[in-house]
Parts: structure tokens; sequence; C-alpha cells
């Protein structure tokens, strides 16, 4: 006789006949039969339905949650845990396994270490019988007292096709402690389908049908399914980087701005054309001649395509509001940019449009100035010459802080910055 | 921390110093499903979180966080309307259980799935009502990229020192807009002390001490048994079915909030001498009002500035100072003054008017010209 008790020896709180607790008997034998377990090793995390109120008569740690969702909690749980040696085990019935079978898919799929116990009456008990994803094509339910009228899931295979190492269907008769316990010494995700009866609601509308009758009609097969077992899943052992703010060096001050009030520009050019990593340079250069700054980066969900967007800030002082309702300068350097800035171009009443020379000129009220960037250094350096020219037109700090910046970044030694300055400052 | 003087300026976004604040305060997993605009937070703490998940859905994402949080760790998610709509749920059970987690919410423009590249302040009567019941989810509002970092830490430690789910209100403006910013500015954060269950007495998980709060043991512990429960149950951890041990339990979660409310409520004052005019503003509209008093007083208005930022529950001082001007603008991102409503119901007060917007930032002129209104 085992010292260990894992279940209370009080009465259990099911209804007569319910198959519910020969699970619970067959778990506290198939528990005894693990060697070491202790009951304090054991987590038991149920479901809503009428098994969950089995917490109180477990002696293990419990935790009962939200309907169908026990599967993923318990995830959480085995992938929380850090001593070895626990062992999780989660009490569903067939209507929380239906709700939540995205997460028995994934828990088996990733290997979450626990063995799942399906309670399958094969109906919702608890609200009064009404048929779930299990209940056999034909058995007779409240909500389908004709039976019901499609094919249920078969979960051991689905568990089986997502990689679980034992998944086993049961007829809920009997002893069957020795299949639990093979299910909870199997390392990793494992599932044992219990299929019973409920006497209050499926007994009555199902008079004479034996469970395995019902089950070989059914199509279903008591068996195990089987693959060989594989590593459990565990929190990967991963180095993170000591602080985000390390790898972000300060930039040092190097050069001095002549700008009194906050500029604001908006530089649009097409996708994969360096609209972003130019903009961001910009910055920095801006950083090191002392500004304030603030970028953001708009550009279409089809990341990889049409029109990119930076939208900079640029400041003596410290900026508070990020907004931008009319920009001071707009850059644009690609036919989608000019799409893109349209309409923000033809309501400015003053600044600056600097705009590639291949493309035609806006109807503004703002300066417009026309370049040749998309030339100088081909499609992808263009913003970054685009903004070699606007120092030349509005030098609001040097344009040595946006060559120091140019060659601090990962694009140094990629562009021919000499004849990029040169061309820029003609 | 950065050290050094002068001029330490780096290019930062909201969402880096939220990952590195949380993780610093004692946040130790990080469950993500991605959703714009919050994909940033998710990207940071691949990085910096010793543990990250990534969860098939959103639901996923809330019970695997559960379950780390029953077993003693810190979880945090990041999402936006579309992903908190599917852990409300989820996020009511922890918050019966009692299980510390953040949940950083990256507000956009709605309804559904709106436009997930526009900001918006339109989910806090959601948050006001998020459980069930009426009970109060802590949450906290950053208001300016400094917030970044003191708020995400003060909700890791809230969490934990309330032993409940808190949310992180921020919005797309703040988490995705790169900025220039001296890191010696940050503040020391440390990490969080979890209040645990100590000695051989059996422990009780929902045995509340003195501030209400009960102490903590994980699942898996070799000396005590844990239940955790999300239904209404007794001290024990153990279903009951209303009676009056468990109604007590469940009408304990409203008081464990207000009494302690005090040890959270974080908010700005800049209070001018003889100033009639209070402008008050939360979130990504809070750097507006900044721009606007600061304008204001420049050019002879006396007005005085409120930041909230811990948004619920509200502290009676809100209402106490809000009390004492006859003019008071409330300025937030959304149509009808969502927490204008929270404050003073949808009758208002005498004196108490709005400013807001639908689909773009609230402008500092915007604030100003309603100001002004009122003052000539």
């Amino acid at each position: 006789m085992c010292d260990r008790h894992f279940l209370s020896s009080e009465p259990l709180h099911f209804c007569g006949g319910c198959g519910h607790h020969l699970i619970a008997r067959n778990t506290e034998k198939a528990l005894q039969r693990v060697t070491d377990l202790r009951p304090l090793d054991v987590i038991l995390v149920t479901d809503i339905g009428c098994h969950g109120i089995i917490d109180r008569s477990f002696l293990t740690h419990t935790i009962h949650g939200l309907h169908g969702r026990s599967i993923a909690l318990a995830a959480g749980i085995s992938a929380g845990l850090d001593a070895p040696g626990k062992k999780v085990i989660v009490f569903i019935g067939d209507g929380g396994a239906t709700i939540g079978l995205q997460h028995l898919i994934e828990a088996a799929h990733r290997n979450f270490n626990m063995t799942v116990v399906i309670h399958n009456n094969m109906l919702y008990g608890m609200t009064g019988g009404q048929s779930s994803g299990l209940t056999p094509c034909g058995y007779k339910t409240k909500a389908f007292p004709e039976g019901q009228p499609y094919v249920g899931y078969d979960l051991c295979r689905k568990a089986n096709n997502v990689g679980a190492a034992y998944a086993r269907r049961v007829i809920g008769t009997g002893d069957f402690s020795g299949y639990l316990e093979e299910a909870i010494t199997t390392p990793g995700f494992s599932l044992v389908e219990v299929v019973e009866v409920c006497p209050s609601y499926g007994a009555k509308r199902n008079p004479d049908r034996t469970l395995t009758e019902i089950v070989k009609q059914a199509g279903l097969k008591v068996q195990l399914y089987s693959h060989p077992p594989r590593e459990s899943y565990s929190r990967p052992k991963r180095t993170p980087v000591a602080s985000l703010l390390d790898h972000n060096t300060a930039i040092p001050l190097t050069h001095a701005s002549t700008l009194a009030n906050p500029r604001s520009l908006s530089i649009n050019g097409s996708a994969g054309e360096g609209v972003q990593s130019a903009a961001g340079i910009f910055a920095r250069a801006a950083i090191a001649a002392g500004l304030h700054v603030t970028k953001k980066e708009s550009y279409p969900v089809t990341v990889g395509v049409g029109f990119s967007t930076s939208e900079l800030i640029l400041s003596p002082d410290p900026i508070l509001y990020t907004g931008i309702p009319a920009p001071d300068v707009v850059i644009i350097t690609s036919q989608d940019g000019l799409e893109r800035s349209g309409v923000t171009i033809g309501r400015m009443k003053r600044g600056l449009v600097l705009i590639d020379e291949s493309l035609d000129a806006p109807e503004t009220a703002a300066r417009v100035v026309q370049r040749n960037f998309r030339g100088q250094a081909g499609p992808r350096s263009a913003t970054l010459v685009a903004l070699f020219h606007y120092l030349g037109v509005d030098p609001i700090f040097p344009t040595n802080s946006l060559t120091n910046a140019v060659q601090q970044s990962k694009l140094s030694g990629k562009l021919n910055l000499e004849r990029m300055m040169a061309t820029s400052c003609a | 921390m950065h050290q050094g003087k002068g001029h330490q300026r780096v290019l930062v976004d909201g969402s880096e110093l939220i990952v590195e604040s949380s993780v610093r305060a004692g946040a130790d997993v990080f469950i993500g499903y991605p959703i714009t605009p919050a994909n940033r937070i998710f990207q940071y703490s691949g990085s910096r979180f010793q543990t990250v998940l990534a969860a098939p859905d959103e639901i996923t994402a809330l019970q695997w966080m559960a379950g780390f949080s029953a077993t003693g760790k810190l979880p945090v998610t990041a999402t936006s309307f579309p992903g908190l709509a599917l852990m409300v749920e989820s996020i009511n059970m922890a918050y019966m259980m009692e299980l510390p987690m953040v949940i950083i919410l990256v507000q956009r423009l709605g309804p559904s799935t709106g436009s997930a590249t526009c900001g918006a302040q339109g989910d806090l009567s959601l948050l006001s009502g998020l459980i069930s019941g009426g009970y109060p989810m802590p949450t906290f509002c950053i208001s300016r990229i400094e917030d970044c970092w003191d708020m995400s830490a003060a909700a890791v430690t809230a969490a934990v020192e309330l032993r409940s789910p808190v949310i992180l209100l921020t919005s797309k403006e703040m988490v995705m807009t790169t900025r220039s910013f001296e890191v010696t500015a940050l503040e020391e954060v440390g990490s969080v002390r979890w209040n645990l269950h100590a000695g051989n007495d059996a422990y009780r998980p929902y045995q509340p001490e003195e501030n209400l709060v009960p102490r903590f043991l994980p699942l898996g512990n070799d000396l005590h048994q844990v239940r955790f429960t999300s239904s209404s149950h007794d001290r024990h951890g153990l279903l009951r079915h209303g009676d009056s041990e468990a109604l007590a339990n469940t009408l304990r979660l409203k008081e464990k909030m207000e009494r302690n409310l005090s040890t959270f409520i974080h908010y700005e004052l800049d209070e001018e001498a003889a100033a009639d005019v209070l402008v008050v503003s939360y979130g990504v509209t809070a750097p507006a009002a900044r721009e606007a008093v600061a304008h204001l007083r420049q050019t002879g208005t006396r007005t005085s500035l409120f930041v909230a930022k811990t948004l619920c529950p509200i502290p009676q001082a809100y209402l106490d100072t809000m009390e004492r001007y006859r003019r008071v603008v409330i300025a937030e991102e959304n149509q009808d003054g969502q927490f204008r409503q929270l404050l003073f119901g949808r009758r208002g007060r005498a004196g108490v008017s709005g400013v807001n917007a639908v689909g773009r930032m609230i402008d500092p002129h915007d604030i100003i010209k309603e100001v002004e209104q009122h003052v000539r």
C-alpha cells in the first residue's frame, strides 16, 4: 500500500454512475505507481465542466481556470516551472477540448510537458447536455434529439498528427490506471481520451448502447497513437543583451547648429531606396550638431513596395509635441514620394520643396528647388544625396556633421562620399 | 545606467525604454503575438528578455502568461485593441486568481481593425469596465517619453505588489517615434520583491494581509499546497458558490485596489499662481498640452497643467484638484472625451470642456484656442 495519497478519501461530488469517478480514482492509482512522485510534485489544471469540481478532492497543487483554456494555462505552468520532476496534469472535458482545440494542437506540437486527460462524455453535461465537437455522429443529445448530424473530432489522431508521443483512447470502465501511468511517465506531451457516459443527459437518450459500440460505430479506435518520445519543451537557454541602452551609444557633440526655431522635414521616396536609413543618419548628424530630433516612419503594409516616408522635427529646444500638421520642408526623391506628398505640397503656403529633377515640379506656394538626386549616386543613395543638397540650400548645421554620420554608419565604404558632397555642394 | 556628463544624447524610441525598464524592474518573460503598432516592443523583447515565447493567438498569450505567473514569473505582453479584445476573459481570470502580469496596450484607431498605423486614445472606456462587476483594473499611462521608463517600472512593481494584472496604456506615437534622448535623465530601476509566504503554517492563497493583498507562493513549490481559482472561491482557493466567505473575497478585490491606491498614484501638477484654467491631459496628448500651457503662459493667460498617469481607478486627488478650478479643459484623442466622462460622468460639470480629435493628433493650437475662447 502506497503511503502517498494524491486524492482525498472523501466522497467525490459527481452524479452516481458518472465516469468522472473512475477517472479520478484511476489517476490516483496511476500517480501512486510513479516512483518518487509526491503530491506537491503534481500540478492539476482543471477546466470548466463537471469534472472541474475535482480540485477540492486532490491533495496536489490545483488551478482551476476558464472553459477550454486549461491546456494553454498548463503550457504556461509547464514552461514556467524551474524544478525538474514536476508533473502537470490537465483535466478537461470534450466541450473544453472543442473550444480549446487550438491550445491542444499547440501544446502537442510544441511538446509541452503535460498529460491531458479528456473526460469525453460526448456532451456538455454542466449546461444541459448539448452536443460537443466530440459527440459521435448519431449520438442523441438535447440539442440534437434525433442524433448528432455530423462526425466528431478524433482528438487522439489529431494529437498524433502534430507529434504527440502518446495519445490513447480508452473506454472509461474498470481499471485503466495503467494507461494513465504510461501517459504520465511519457516525457513531453501525452493525452488520454477517456470515453465515458453522462448519466444525466447521455444515458437516458441513448439507452442500451454500450460505450464500446458507440465508439466502434463512430469509427473511432480504442488504441494508442504514438511516436518515439522527443525532447519536451524547455525554456531556451539564451543570453539576452545586458542592456538595450548599452547598444545605443551616445552621439558626441561635434558641431554647432544655426537653427533658432523648430524645423520639420518630410522626406519622401520609394521603398528599398534607403529613405529610412538616410533619415536616421541625418537625425544623428543633427544630434551631433546639438539639435533635438524626432523621427517617424511611414510606408504601406507591403513594406517592400510603394512609398517610404520619414518625418523629422529638428529643434534647438527639447521637443514635446511630435505632430507635424504642415512640414516646413518636403524632400522628394522618387515618383512614389511625389504621389505620397502631393496633397501636402499643394497645401504649403511657405517653406521649401526639394525635388529630384527627373520629376514634374508640383504646384505649390512653397519655394521649389529641383536638383539631380537619383542620377548622382543611383536611386539607393538618392535620399542621402538629397539631404546633402538640403544642407546646401538650408545650412542649419555643417555638412561635415552629415559626412561624419555617414562615415560612422553601415553605409560607410559603400558610397562615394566625396563625389556625393562635391555635386551636392556645387 | 549610462554615466557621464554633458551631451549624452542617443536615438531611442519608447518601445526600447519600455522593454529595458520592464526587465530591470523584474519582468521575467515576454509572450508576444504580432500586432501593429506594438511590434517594436515584441522585437526589443526578443533581445532583452531571458524568456520569450511567440504565442499562436492572443488568448493563448494571456493563458501562457497566467501559467508563468502562477509559477512565480512576471510576464509581459504588448498588444493593441484587437488583441486586447481576445484577452479580456483571460485578463478577468488572472484578476480573479490574483496573478501578477503587465499588459502593454498600444492604442490605435478603431473601431475594429480601424487604422493600424494611426494613433488614438480610444480604449480608456473599455479599460474602465474591463473587469466584470466594475472592479478597477490598475492602469498606468505613458504621458511623455520619460514615462516609458518610469511608468513601465511602476507597472511591473504594482503588478507584483498588488498581485494583479496591470495595464500599461500608450499609443502608436509614443512607441514608434524615434527621438533624441538624454540617457542620463533616467532614474535607476530596481527589481521588485515578491511578498512570499514563509514558515510552516499552511498556505492560504487568498488570505489577505493587512493591505488586503495575499502573500504569494508559486505552483510546484515543495512545501505548501497552492490552489488558484478563477471562479468564486474561499481563502483556500476552493470553489464556493456565492457563500459569504467567497463573496467577501470577491469584494476584497476592489477594496484591495482602493486601499493601496495611494502607493501607485502618478500624475503631474504644474500650477500657476492665480490661474483660473486647468488644462488636463494624459497619454499621447499630454505633450501637446504641455506646449499649449507654455504658450498660454507666455502670452499672459494664467494656466495650470494636470497630466494624469494613473487612470484607473480614478484617484480622489484628481477630482479635488479639478474642483479648485473654474474652468477645466480636458484634451484627449478620442471622440467623446472618455477620461472626461470617467471623471465627471455624461452630464459633465459646469466649466468643464473637452478638446478632442479622431484620426489625428491634437495640436497644441487646438488646446490654446479652447482655453482662450473661455478666458476672453
